[in-house]
Order: C-alpha cells, then structure tokens, then sequence
C-alpha cells in the first residue's frame, strides 16, 4: 500500500478511536509531546501502560480471589489503574475503574469481581486498537512518509 | 638637893582632891592618845583627806599634850630630876607644836569650811539635776507615747480605724475615763457624738457647734481644759457621789485636699473641726500635766495628717475606678467603631461587587445591542440606556474609591497619557449637554502645556469631569471657560492657600486648571463646606441639583493624592464662580512619549514560554503517569528528574530544583506531608523550589489543605501541553498559581 492511502488510513482510524470513547484528548496530548527529541515517546508512554496494567489485573485477580478481601488494597490498585488510563487517554478503562471504584467502597466482592472483567475487557479492547494503530504507525515510517497528526 | 622647877601645890595635902586629878589627868592622856590613832586610822580609811600634813601636825600636838599630861601623873608626887625634865621636854615641844598648829589652822579653817559650802551646792545640783532627769525621762517617755500612738494612727489608711485606734491608744496610755470623739455633720452646724472608748455604739448625741465652749477649743490649737459639766464632756448620767476627773479637749481639723499645706495649718473660720474630749479617772486625785497636754496637742495633729492621707486616699481610689470605667467604656466603644468599621468594608465590598455585576451586564449587552442594526429612536433610547448605566457605574466606583480613599488604601495608576487629548475628550463629552443648556464652553491649552504627562491618567479625567460638570449643572446660561496652563513659582503661592508649598522639580511640572462659569455663584460662607461629604449648602439644594455630594469630596482626595490642591472662589451668590485646582504630574522621558495607555495590555500568558535549563522535580507513583508528566516537562524544555516516593524526594531535592509537582493522591505517601518537610528544609523563600500539587480532585477541601501546607499550587490531572505551559509561566512570574 502507498504511503498516501497508509496515511488516510491512520487518520480514519484514530479518528475512530476517538469516536469510540477509546480514548481522548490526553492521548493527543502525547501526540503532540512527540517530536525529534524524543521519537517513540507515545510508544514508550503506552508500552509502560501495558506492563503496568498487566501486573495490576494480575494482582486485582488475585486480591479478589482471597477468602476475605482487603478492599484497601484492591482499592489502592484500581487507583493506580485509574491514574495511568487517564495519563495517556484511555478513556473507558479509567471509566471502569471508576466504577471499580465505587463497588470498593461499598466493599461489594461479587460487584468487583464484576468490574474486574470490565476493566479486563476494556483493556485488552484498547490493547489491540492500540497495537493495531502503532503497526499502522510503523508501515507508514517504512513506506517512507511522516505520520500524520491527528488533533 | 637641887632646885624643883615643879609648880608646887598650893593644897599639899588634900587626898582627894590629888587623886581626882590623877585620875583626869590619866584618862585625858589616854583620850589624847586615842585620838590621832582614831584619826589616823580613819584618814587611813579614806581614800582621800587633802590636809595630812596638818593632821600630822595636829597628832604630834595632841600626842605631845597626851604625853603632858601622863608625865604630870608622876610630877604629883616628889619626883626626881629626870622626871622633871622630861616633864620639861614634853611640855617645851608641846608648846612648840600648838603653836604652829595654831599659826597653821588659821589658813586650813576657813578652807575647810569652804569644802562645807560647795558640797552643800553640789547637793543641791544634784537634788535639782535629779528633777530636771524626771522631767526628762517623762517628756521621752510621753515622745515614746505619741511615737506609738501615731504609727498605730498611720499604720491604716481607713478612716474608721484611725479615729478609733486614737481613742484607743489615747486612753491607754494616759489611762483616761473617757475618750470621745464628735464629728461635725454634714451641715456643719452641730456635732454629732461618733466615737466614745468605752461605749461601743455611741448613740448619735449632737450638740450645737456654736456653744462657748466648743469655740473656746475650736479657736486654739491647743489642748483646753473644760468643764466636766459641760454638754460634750456629760457622756454618762451624772452620779452625785464621786467628783468627775478633769475633762481635755483639743480640736482636730479636717483637712481638704486643697488646704493641705505643710506647716502651714490655715486658720479660716470656716474650716471643719471635730473635737475631742478626754476625761481623766473620777474620784482620782490626778491632774492634766503639761506634757500630757502636749501629747493630745500632737496627737490631735497627727490624726488630722492621718485623716487627710485617708481622704486622699479615698479620692485617688474613687478617681482610678472611674478611669477603669471609663476605659472599659471607651474600649467597648473602640470595638464597636472596629465592627463598624469592618461591617461598612464588607458591606461597600459586597455592594460593588453585587451591583456592579448585573450593572457590567447591562452595560455590555448594551454596547452588544449598540452593534446590531437599530432604527433611529431604538438607538437614541440605547445610548440613554448605555450612558445611565455608565454614570451609574461610576457612581458605584466613586462610593468604593472614596472608601478606599478614607482608608487611605487608594493608590493612584500612574502611566503616560496624552493630556491634550484629555482635555479634548472631557470637552467632546461635556459639550452636548452644555449645548442643550445653551451654554458656551471654551477651552484654552497654554502653548507650553507638555503634551505628554505622567499621572494617573482615568482619576485625572475624573476630577476633570466632576468640576466641569458642576460648572454645567449650577449655570443657567452664559459661557464656562476650562483653561490649563503650567504653573509657575509665584503663581504657586497663594495667599488662600498658605500651607501649599509646591516645589517644581526637573521631571515634575504643576497643571493648574481653571473653570469658571457664570452660574449661580457659591455663598462664600459655603466654600469651606462644597469639599465635605454629603453636606449641600443651602443654595444648591434645589429640585434640579442631583449631586450626591460626594463628587467635590473624592476630587478633593484625588487632587491630594497627586500632591496638589483644589479650591472654589466665587464672589458671591448670582456671581458665578471659579473652580481651580493645581495637580503634580511628572515629566516624561522623552523616550516613552510614544507609548499610550490606550493600548490594553496582552493576556499575561505570553510571558514565558520558554523553560529551557529550568530544573524540575516530579514525584508520583504511577509510572505511566510519572512518564507522561515527565516527557510535558520535557518537551517544555525542562530539566526534569522523577521520583516515585516521599522519601526518595526529600532526599534528591535541592535548592536547584526550582519547581516539584508532586502527585498527592498517592496512597500510602502524604504529599502534604512532603510539602511541609519541604517547607523545613528550606527555610529563605527564594532557595525553596515551588511546590505544585496534582491531583485528579480539586474541590475546595483539598486546596484549602494545599494551602495550609505551603504549596504553591494545585492542577488538575491530566495536564495539556498548553496548561502546563501556561501554569508554569504564571508560576514562574507571580511564584504562586491558584486555579481549577
């Protein structure tokens, strides 16, 4: 495929990431922190997401799965899961952990093991969209054309 | 046988007569021989006898005699040669020695009848000194008495005690009866029995103060014997049989405050005296002596001393009470006036505020609706609407600047302004309504008014405005001439304004302004009172005057403000009137003539815009967001550095760091606690690196706590690039930033 219609096919595609509630404004704000002196900023931004968020679903899982729940920590972790979705956009993983959240506080366990699943699905939602978009990314630097800026 | 020289007996035989003679003449011998042994023995005895020579001589006289005489015991019968002239020898030296003794005794006797004399004196001396040593003795211990009497009497400083402790000490120590002490009353006319030594509760005797007697003591300062009949001295019923003692009595004066001279014990008549009585024992045979007489004398003084130091006393306590009162009463007062005070700020804070916001409304939506297309009438009603809104406005502002101005807390905004221009614009806004009051106005710039001038340019126009325009409102007809020139020295000087003493400098210059109408005219009895808030003269309060007498009051604080001076002549009513009023304005470089204060400022945010180098500390948690924070910073120009906990912060920081964002929602680190330690660690203001909180809740609970720990800011997570742009630049500019 020729740059031109890789490019158009970004653009169309974030575009609908931004639709979809993906994500917002803040993951253009990473965008736009991008330039010459620091290249693979909003990969570096997003891949760090990835390892973070891993590790937390995997603690969350298995905080939920104790006899009896500490719902201080489960709180804590879904905090610092609220923290980084906003950071770099992810709009509705953060909603879910918001909602998360809430159930905490009410120390409902079958209500979080609930939200659990949420936020796991919209991770891995936003994970794929994401990986999807940086391979696009990636095939227009190879192609030899500069990634458009969608704003 | 040889001649006898004894005498030979006329008697010869006579036995008796012989033997008597014998007899004597042995205890004659033996008394004169005991004799000067007694003498001697005594002299011995006594220490001192200034004649022993004469008393030698008078032994050996006598001793001889002696010896006479015992030899004539052995010349009675025949005797033998030997005998005779022993007797010879004896009598011989007898004579010898009586003679002298008689030739010496004529100088010693009448010595030694001296020595009678003077010890006769000398007894008398002593019978006399031992008198005067009574004497002496009494009046010491009388002095002792009184020293007593008047510590006891000054050791208390309230009236009741003194006087009764004086009758106390008075009867003990001249162990009286009686001891009673009359007060004169309020009027004065009668004294009233107050205090007696041995009734308790004196009933309330009064005597007249006018009887003969009582003047008899009131009319000397010395103690007087009275009657014991006499009304004050009959305290208890008169008992037939025993003779009362002698009654004393002395005056005590009562002194005021006013007529307390030392040594100096005034004699008016009209002075108050009370009066004291003593009585001595009944049925005793004692009489009042001299020095007992002298102590109630003093005494008597000493109480008046006492009683006065008591009265002032009194007078000094009553006078503090009052101060206290008073002060209680003026510091409730001052509180009130602070409250007051306090309620009139807030209250002019709220009204401007409050009023001025719909009255901001009106005026923009007006200004808005003056844009659209209006049809004539539509638009004559608006600009009416737009310009009462705009008087309204500034009347709204005026009761805040005057306020702000009685605080003293107005400053004045000085910038360059063309003052030509000013002129021009107040004359462009006076002129319609001065054209519908068919009055003239004429405006004349002198030709070295500077065209530019340094002041505050809106109050300027303001005081303008206020005196052009009551020059407007308070004429009927005829012209109103505005002039502005550049006073000079002389000019400065005047007579009507003594304490106005304007030095021109090189970059100063004095504006005076002059408009004068021929209006109504001003009585000038009402000059004084144009410049005072709210107060109108008579003559101005018609139906058509609409001042609301502050206008001349804030000119007059604004003319102050620019170190300058207003005033109002008029000649009087009907005369029209000048007002004049001298302001300082500044010079400006010639540099700066071109910048005009019309050109509104730029939005603040273009300060700056570039951080490069400056060294910024990031605390959080979250790696992706510490990450994300970090490349804004980054790609700000910054040099950032992360950390992701407390600990790890307060021990990188330092006063190179000249911002920290710290993330506060990190569970398990309180960033207000960091803030704090930050606080500690650098105690100048200008070493610490400002501290900004983020946080992903701003409601007010946490930026009260923000502010109380000494943060410098709070944002709200997440950060755009222009955001962080922007709170930097403000940071860095204002070092401190407080928003949503």
């Amino acid at each position: 495929m020729e740059v031109g219609q890789l490019q158009r096919k970004f653009v169309d595609y974030t575009a609908s990431l931004f639709c979809e509630g993906f994500l917002d404004e803040q993951f253009t704000q990473l965008q736009q922190l991008q330039d010459e002196s620091n290249p693979d900023f909003v990969v570096e931004v997003v891949s760090l997401f990835f390892e973070d968020t891993e590790k937390l679903l995997n603690d969350l899982t298995r905080a939920l799965d104790q006899q009896s729940v500490d719902f201080k920590k489960v709180d804590a972790h879904v905090h610092q899961l609220k923290g980084s979705s906003s950071s770099i956009g992810a709009q509705r993983v953060r909603n879910a952990c918001i909602a998360f959240r809430n159930f905490c506080e009410e120390q409902n366990t079958d209500a979080c093991s609930k939200c659990l699943l949420q936020v796991k699905q919209e991770y891995s939602l936003v994970k794929n969209k994401l990986d999807t978009l940086f391979r696009l990314e990636q095939q227009i630097v190879e192609a030899g054309g500069a990634v458009p800026m969608v704003g | 046988m040889e001649s006898c020289n004894c005498i030979e007996p006329q008697w010869p035989a006579d036995e008796l007569l012989m033997k008597y003679q014998y007899i004597s003449d042995f205890f004659i011998a033996l008394a004169y021989f005991s004799i000067p042994l007694e003498l001697i023995y005594f002299v011995k005895k006594s220490a001192v006898f200034p004649y022993r020579w004469v008393l030698v001589q008078f032994g050996a006289f006598i001793v001889l005699c002696g010896a006479t005489h015992l030899i004539n015991l052995w010349t009675f019968n025949m005797h033998s040669r030997t005998v005779a002239v022993v007797m010879t020898t004896a009598k011989v030296l007898t004579a010898l020695v009586s003679c002298v003794t008689a030739l010496m005794l004529v100088h010693i006797i009448p010595d030694l009848l001296s020595v009678k004399t003077r010890e006769l004196f000398l007894k008398n001396k002593a019978a006399e000194l031992d008198r005067e040593m009574g004497l002496i003795r009494t009046q010491e211990e009388t002095g002792r008495h009184v020293r007593m009497l008047t510590h006891e009497i000054r050791s208390t400083l309230d009236r009741h005690t003194i006087l009764k402790t004086t009758l106390v000490e008075l009867g003990r120590t001249l162990a009286l009866e009686e001891c009673a002490l009359w007060m004169p009353t309020r009027t004065g006319l009668e004294l009233q029995l107050s205090y007696t030594l041995r009734h308790q509760n004196p009933v309330g005797f009064t005597v007249p103060t006018q009887l003969p007697v009582i003047n008899q003591v009131f009319s000397t300062n010395r103690a007087v014997k009275i009657s014991p009949n006499s009304p004050v001295a009959r305290l208890r019923p008169v008992a037939a049989k025993y003779m009362p003692g002698e009654v004393v009595a002395v005056r005590v004066p009562l002194l005021h405050l006013s007529n307390f001279q030392i040594y100096d014990w005034p004699e008016l008549s009209t002075k108050r005296y009370a009066l004291m009585v003593l009585m001595l024992p009944s049925d005793s045979a004692r009489k009042w002596h001299v020095h007992e007489l002298e102590l109630v004398e003093v005494v008597a003084d000493q109480v008046a001393v006492a009683l006065s130091h008591a009265a002032i006393l009194e007078e000094s306590m009553r006078a503090r009470d009052l101060l206290m009162e008073q002060n209680v009463a003026l510091d409730l007062a001052r509180r009130e006036a602070e409250t007051a005070v306090r309620a009139r700020n807030d209250f002019l804070a709220v009204m401007n505020h409050e009023m001025g916001t719909p009255m901001h409304a009106i005026i923009a939506v007006s200004s808005l609706l003056q844009e659209t297309e209006l049809t004539p009438e539509q638009r004559l009603m608006v600009e009416t609407i737009l310009k009462s809104s705009n008087l309204l406005a500034t009347l709204i502002n005026d009761v805040l600047d005057l306020s702000r101005l009685e605080d003293g807390s107005l400053q004045l905004d000085i910038g360059t302004f063309n003052l030509h221009a000013l002129f021009k614009e107040v004359l462009n806004l006076i002129k319609p309504i001065a054209s519908v009051k068919k009055l003239f106005i004429t405006l004349s710039l002198a030709s070295d008014l500077p065209e530019y001038a340094v002041g505050d340019e809106k109050r300027l126009m303001q005081t303008l405005l206020n005196v052009v325009g009551n020059a407007v409102k308070f004429s009927k007809d005829g012209s109103i001439s505005l002039s502005a020139f550049v006073a000079k020295s002389e000019s400065l000087r005047d007579s009507r304004v003594p304490d106005f003493f304007p030095v021109p400098s090189d970059n100063h210059f004095y504006l005076r302004v002059q408009v004068k109408d021929s209006g109504s005219g001003i009585n000038p009895q009402d000059i004084p009172k144009l410049f005072t808030k709210f107060a109108q003269g008579q003559s101005l309060a018609t139906k058509n005057s609409d001042g609301s007498g502050l206008g001349l009051a804030i000119c007059k604080r604004f003319v102050n403000l620019m170190e300058g001076h207003i005033w109002i002549e008029s000649e009087g009513l009907g005369k029209g009137a000048t007002a004049i009023f001298v302001v300082k304005l500044g010079i400006p470089e010639p540099s700066n003539e071109l910048k005009l204060s019309f050109v509104p400022k730029g939005p603040a945010n273009h300060g700056q815009t570039n951080f490069l180098g400056l060294k910024v500390l990031v605390m959080d948690d979250n790696g992706v967001s510490r990450s994300v924070t970090k490349g804004l910073l980054v790609h700000l120009g910054c040099d950032v550095m992360t950390v992701s906990s407390g600990d790890e912060c307060l021990r990188v920081i330092t006063q190179e760091h000249q911002v920290v964002f710290m993330d506060i929602c990190m569970p398990g680190v309180d960033g207000y606690e960091v803030a704090v330690r930050i606080h500690e660690t650098f105690s100048k203001r200008h070493e610490r690196p400002l501290i900004v909180a983020l946080t992903g809740n701003t409601d007010r609970v946490t930026k009260e706590h923000c502010l109380r720990v000494g943060m410098d800011g709070v944002i709200l997570k997440p950060v755009s690039v222009d955001k962080m742009r922007s709170v930097l630049s403000e940071l860095l500019e204002h070092r401190v930033l407080f928003e949503a």
